[in-house]
């Protein structure tokens, strides 16, 4: 034995049985939000997409848009972070920049959720 | 034998390159890929979101990339990404709730996806007229 901490000392802060199912079952309440918000996203997209900034500056200002896409964006960016940790844990073998990385992806996603969330209040409020 | 001993006399399980390709293992990774390439595609939406509500010479840049080729092969990709993740998520909500885990099931599943998201990609496309 070269480890002389306790059995229980070396399983602390790695989760517990009570939560440990915490990261799986968001990644699914996300990912059930998701369906109807990515169809409904797919749908509008096509539609609007194609058209200049006026119709998709209507389509972002309508009430529906609004609330949706928030949600969407909301959702999209939790099961991305969630996604994209588990990719990093997989394949970042070295500690530092395993936690590094992990720590910069939920800071960008967080900055680019309220980023959005921003752009399409501004337009919904005529900013 | 030590701890740190051991660790180089250990037999390793057999690499990747051994194994044949099968659909279900194609699949499985393909999700992967689709949904790290969403999380990327998340990043230029919130891009377009922002140029909407900036002024004109911002949009028309956003714009301009989007019908561009590499932009339009961005934009073709992440389509299809967004559908196969959405219908192989499906597919994997099925499994967690306990049902469609019979190999016979997996493979018509997996074939259901794979048809459901080449059929809606290239369908989309064609009714926003890009193609």
């Amino acid at each position: 034995m070269s480890d002389l901490r306790s059995p229980i000392a070396r399983a602390r802060g790695l989760g517990t049985a009570r939560d440990g199912t915490h990261h799986w079952w968001i990644q699914r309440v996300t990912a059930v939000a998701l369906v109807p918000l990515t169809i409904w996203f797919a749908i509008s997209l096509i539609r609007v997409a194609p058209e200049g900034q006026a119709a998709a500056k209507a389509w972002l200002a309508s009430p529906v848009t609004m609330v949706a896409l928030i949600l969407a964006i909301v959702a999209g960016f939790w099961h991305a972070v969630l996604g994209v940790q588990v990719v990093i844990e997989d394949y970042v073998h070295a500690k530092g920049w395993r936690i590094g990385l992990d720590m910069a992806v939920k800071f960008i996603a967080v900055g680019l959720a309220v980023a959005g969330v921003v752009a399409i209040l501004r337009i919904g409020f005529g900013g | 034998m030590s701890l740190a001993g051991q660790r180089g006399t250990r037999p390793l399980s057999p690499h990747l390159q051994v194994y044949r390709w099968q659909l279900t293992s194609v699949l499985s990774i393909t999700h992967r890929a689709t949904g790290m390439a969403l999380a990327a595609g998340l990043v230029w939406l919130v891009v377009w979101i922002c140029a909407a509500a900036s002024d004109a010479q911002t949009y028309a840049w956003v714009a301009w990339f989007n019908g561009s080729i590499v932009g339009r092969v961005l934009l073709f990709g992440w389509t299809a990404c967004l559908f196969y993740h959405l219908f192989n998520g499906i597919r994997h909500l099925f499994w967690d709730a306990g049902y469609g885990l019979e190999l016979k099931e997996t493979y018509a599943s997996g074939w259901t996806v794979v048809a459901a998201s080449a059929v809606c990609t290239v369908a989309s496309w064609l009714i926003a007229g890009w193609a």
